[in-house]
């Protein structure tokens, strides 16, 4: 049977086993929203704007490692969609984008909503495509996720231009597609992963730094039985949080700009570093000078282009994390050289007992007996209270810093946040997509007074949606993050970052129909939080006064190594 | 270093357009760009020269080969080559400079594939600074317009690039 470009579209979705797509209709996607609304299959959530739409979907993917699905119309809807495309690209996540486009025999006469979209999106895109014939819609649909999902994940972007959703074909949706151009490597090199394990096997100071890689690559089990076969110290990224359980002796924590003392002090001593599926991203390496000086560097990624580009590495390993690691786990056990599986720290005592002395600085330490509210304690009692088992989303400044240290990933999958391109108004979005994947689980979303009116608007959908969200504002009353920086390196000229004219969160809330609550001591902290976890089905909106003044630490200037840590105004190091 | 980067590219509507958006991108340097179908319709070649730092070049190649359209690619200059580039050079010719010109033309084993009563247009193939040498002879106020086809490349040999 014929069907038209509409409807195939939607059943290459079902085909594809796609359960929401995120969504905000308009003229060149009629068609399309008319073929969903004769099925049932495929469920759209309508957003409220379209960068909600990508952000939820990229929080359905990273919360599920599947796919997350975006529908928009041409021209605004589509440029409306750039912010989220943009976020998902840098973090590397899995997204198909359909945007509807001009009728082919109007594209480049300026028509009504044109935008170039395949133009527009081309730089931040793993890959795009503009549909002309119907013909080829069900391939391209296919090629969409099968790119978008394998080799590095991205998101790629289907432009379709509304005649072709009015063409008539047969439809099939193709089983497999290959792409003669596209191969990514999954095994790692033999020799290469012979020589890896022989520096890691030989060190005395070794380090494991890894990444949003391992959580990509689903390798978790391996990345943990590997860890601790070795007795290695391991640090993660702020992408790879929860890929290692967090609460285990051998994690540091967090490295980098505002990572432990701990995990940057054995980044800049240890003598082989192991990067798994990490990208040496500016905010983690700090200055390249200054980055692990005395160390062998081995490196596992996917794609090449990761690898030695802003630090020369001297063991490079193309290929899929858990496929590699499996390889080493292998090789490991096979080896003379093993470390004891009973105690295999023991071979390490010496580094082990430099590390705990850096541990035993306590760099993530608070004044506990404030009389204002201080971010951390909500955030420690955040976890506390949700045993760890909570989706967190964040949206960006210092409160995600805040979330990283103090929320304690045991599990991948868990912290979903912009941290390549650092998007305020990610954290709302990303939350109502992970709530709807995992419906019965507690999901928060940590944020700042300023980064949740970026996306506010989103407050209506969780309400149609019955989204249970509880919404962590850290109520500030500044662009914490800038007014921090500002403070440290333009002698305290508070440009702009105060955030003056704010609504009432909690009246806000319930104009949207929520539960609102505004929390101002530190002793309502806990009762506050234990109640709103109580509503598990509503929405609660805590807006937290913290205090003004709080700084993120520990810090690492920019132009400083890992080694040259700032850990609060009255704790210095020598 | 200067480099000399052959590619095999879907030919595709957008292929170009992504080669030379990671370029503007990430702020690499473009010094020529050649593109054309070859045998196979469904390929184009393209040779591309630029400069940069060994470490440089190896992130442009990484990049390339990670566009999608990129089907393979070769740096040339890894290897021995043969590089060309064409030129056409309208000449002003008038008295005395018109048979100068013709002894120019033949030092430089180049053709007039154009004659009038005041010009020649002179065709000239080599290696680029082969074309910058016959520029360079050429009186500076004679020259009225030049087009240069940008370089194409080849390893020699058995090395090719194919699929
Ligand atoms: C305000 C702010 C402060 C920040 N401060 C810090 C900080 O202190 N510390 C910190 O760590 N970050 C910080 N960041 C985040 C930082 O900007 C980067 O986003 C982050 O460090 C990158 O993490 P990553 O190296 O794990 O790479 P990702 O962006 O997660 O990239 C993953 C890497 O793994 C590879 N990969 C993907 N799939 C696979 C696979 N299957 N197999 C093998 N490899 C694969 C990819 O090719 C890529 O190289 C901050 C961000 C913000 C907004
Ligand atoms: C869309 C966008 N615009 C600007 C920035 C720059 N920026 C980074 S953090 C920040 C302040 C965030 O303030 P808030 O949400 O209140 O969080 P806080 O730092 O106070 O916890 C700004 C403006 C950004 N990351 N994203
Ligand atoms: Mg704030």
């Amino acid at each position: 049977m014929e069907l038209t470009g509409a409807e195939i579209l939607v059943r290459c979705l079902k085909d594809e086993g796609v359960e929401y797509v995120f969504g905000y209709p308009g003229g060149a996607v009629l068609h399309i929203y008319d073929a969903l609304y004769r099925q049932e299959e495929v469920k759209h959530i309508l957003v409220r704007h379209e960068q909600g739409a990508t952000h939820a979907a990229d929080g359905y993917a990273r919360s599920t490692g599947r796919p997350g699905v975006v529908l928009v119309t041409s021209g605004p809807g589509a440029t409306n969609a750039i912010t989220g495309i943009a976020t998902a690209h840098m973090d590397s996540i899995p997204m198909v984008v359909i945007t509807g486009q001009v009728k082919t025999t109007a594209i480049g006469s300026d028509a009504f909503q044109e935008v170039d979209s395949v133009g527009i999106t081309r730089p931040c895109v793993k890959h795009n495509f503009l549909v002309k014939d119907v013909k080829d819609l069900a391939t391209t649909i296919k090629k969409a996720f099968y790119l978008a999902t394998t080799g590095r994940p991205g998101p790629v972007v289907v432009d379709v231009p509304k005649d072709v959703t009015a063409q008539r074909t047969e439809y099939s949706y193709p089983q497999e597609v290959s792409i003669r151009s596209y191969n990514p490597v999954l095994k790692g090199h033999p020799g290469q992963i012979r020589k890896a394990v022989d520096l890691m096997l030989t060190a005395k100071k070794p380090m494991l730094y890894t990444g949003g890689g391992v959580i990509l690559s689903g390798a978790q089990d391996a990345l943990t039985e590997m860890t601790r076969m070795l007795g290695f110290p391991i640090t993660q990224t702020l992408m790879g949080l929860g890929a290692y359980p967090a609460t285990d002796p051998q994690s540091l924590g967090m490295l980098g700009m505002h990572g432990t003392y701990e995990a940057n002090m054995a980044m800049h001593h240890c003598d082989v570093l192991v990067a798994i599926g990490a990208r040496f991203d500016d905010r983690v390496v700090g200055e390249v000078k200054y980055f692990c000086p005395e160390a062998q560097i081995i490196h596992i990624d996917i794609d090449p282009s990761s690898i030695s580009k802003s630090v020369k590495v001297h063991v490079p390993i193309v290929g899929d994390v858990n496929h590699v690691v499996k390889d080493m786990i292998r090789l490991i056990k096979e080896d003379k050289r093993r470390p004891d599986p009973v105690a295999p720290m023991q071979r390490l005592t010496q580094w082990w007992d430099q590390i705990n002395a850096w541990r035993s600085v306590n760099c993530l330490k608070y004044d506990r007996n404030s009389a204002l509210i201080k971010p951390q304690y909500v955030l420690e009692t955040l976890y506390r209270l949700t045993e760890g088992e909570a989706y967190v989303t964040s949206d960006v400044g210092q409160h995600q810093m805040w979330a990283a240290q103090f929320y304690k990933f045991d599990k991948p999958l868990r912290w979903i946040n912009s941290g390549g391109l650092g998007t305020m108004g990610f954290g709302l979005p990303a939350a109502m997509g992970v709530q709807l994947a995992h419906p019965d689980a507690t999901v928060a979303c940590v944020t700042g007074e300023a980064s949740i009116q970026m996306c506010i608007q989103e407050l209506s959908t969780c309400r149609q949606y019955g989204l249970p969200i509880k919404v962590i504002n850290l109520n500030n009353r500044y662009m914490g993050m800038v007014r921090q920086w500002q403070e440290f390196f333009y002698e305290g000229r508070y440009a702009m970052s105060y955030m003056d004219a704010l609504p009432d969160f909690v009246k806000l809330a319930e104009s949207y129909g929520h539960v609102g609550m505004c929390i101002e001591k530190p002793a309502d902290v806990e009762p506050a939080l234990r109640e709103a976890l109580k509503l598990k089905d509503r929405l609660v909106f805590m807006d937290f006064i913290t205090d003004q003044t709080e700084n993120v630490y520990p810090m690492i200037a920019q132009g400083k190594g890992h080694h040259e840590m700032h850990l609060s105004p009255d704790r210095e190091l020598a | 270093m200067r480099h000399i980067i052959s590619i095999l590219l879907e030919n595709e509507a957008g292929a170009l357009s992504r080669v030379a958006g990671l370029f503007s991108a990430r702020g690499y340097n473009i010094e020529s760009l050649t593109v054309a179908a070859t045998e196979d319709p469904s390929l184009s070649r393209m040779t591309l020269v630029t400069r940069g730092s060994e470490e440089v070049v190896e992130q442009i190649t990484k990049q390339l080969n990670k566009l999608v359209d990129v089907v393979k690619l070769l740096d040339l200059t890894e290897g021995p080559h043969i590089e060309r580039e064409m030129m056409l050079i309208k000449l002003r010719a008038t008295g005395e400079a018109r048979e100068e010109l013709k002894r120019l033309v033949d030092i430089f084993r180049a053709h007039i594939i154009d004659v009038t009563a005041s010009t020649y247009i002179v065709e000239l193939t080599g290696a680029g600074s082969k074309l910058d040498a016959f520029i360079q002879a050429v009186e500076a106020n004679s020259i009225v317009e030049t087009v240069r086809s940008g370089v194409s490349g080849i390893a020699r040999g058995e090395k090719s690039l194919h699929l």
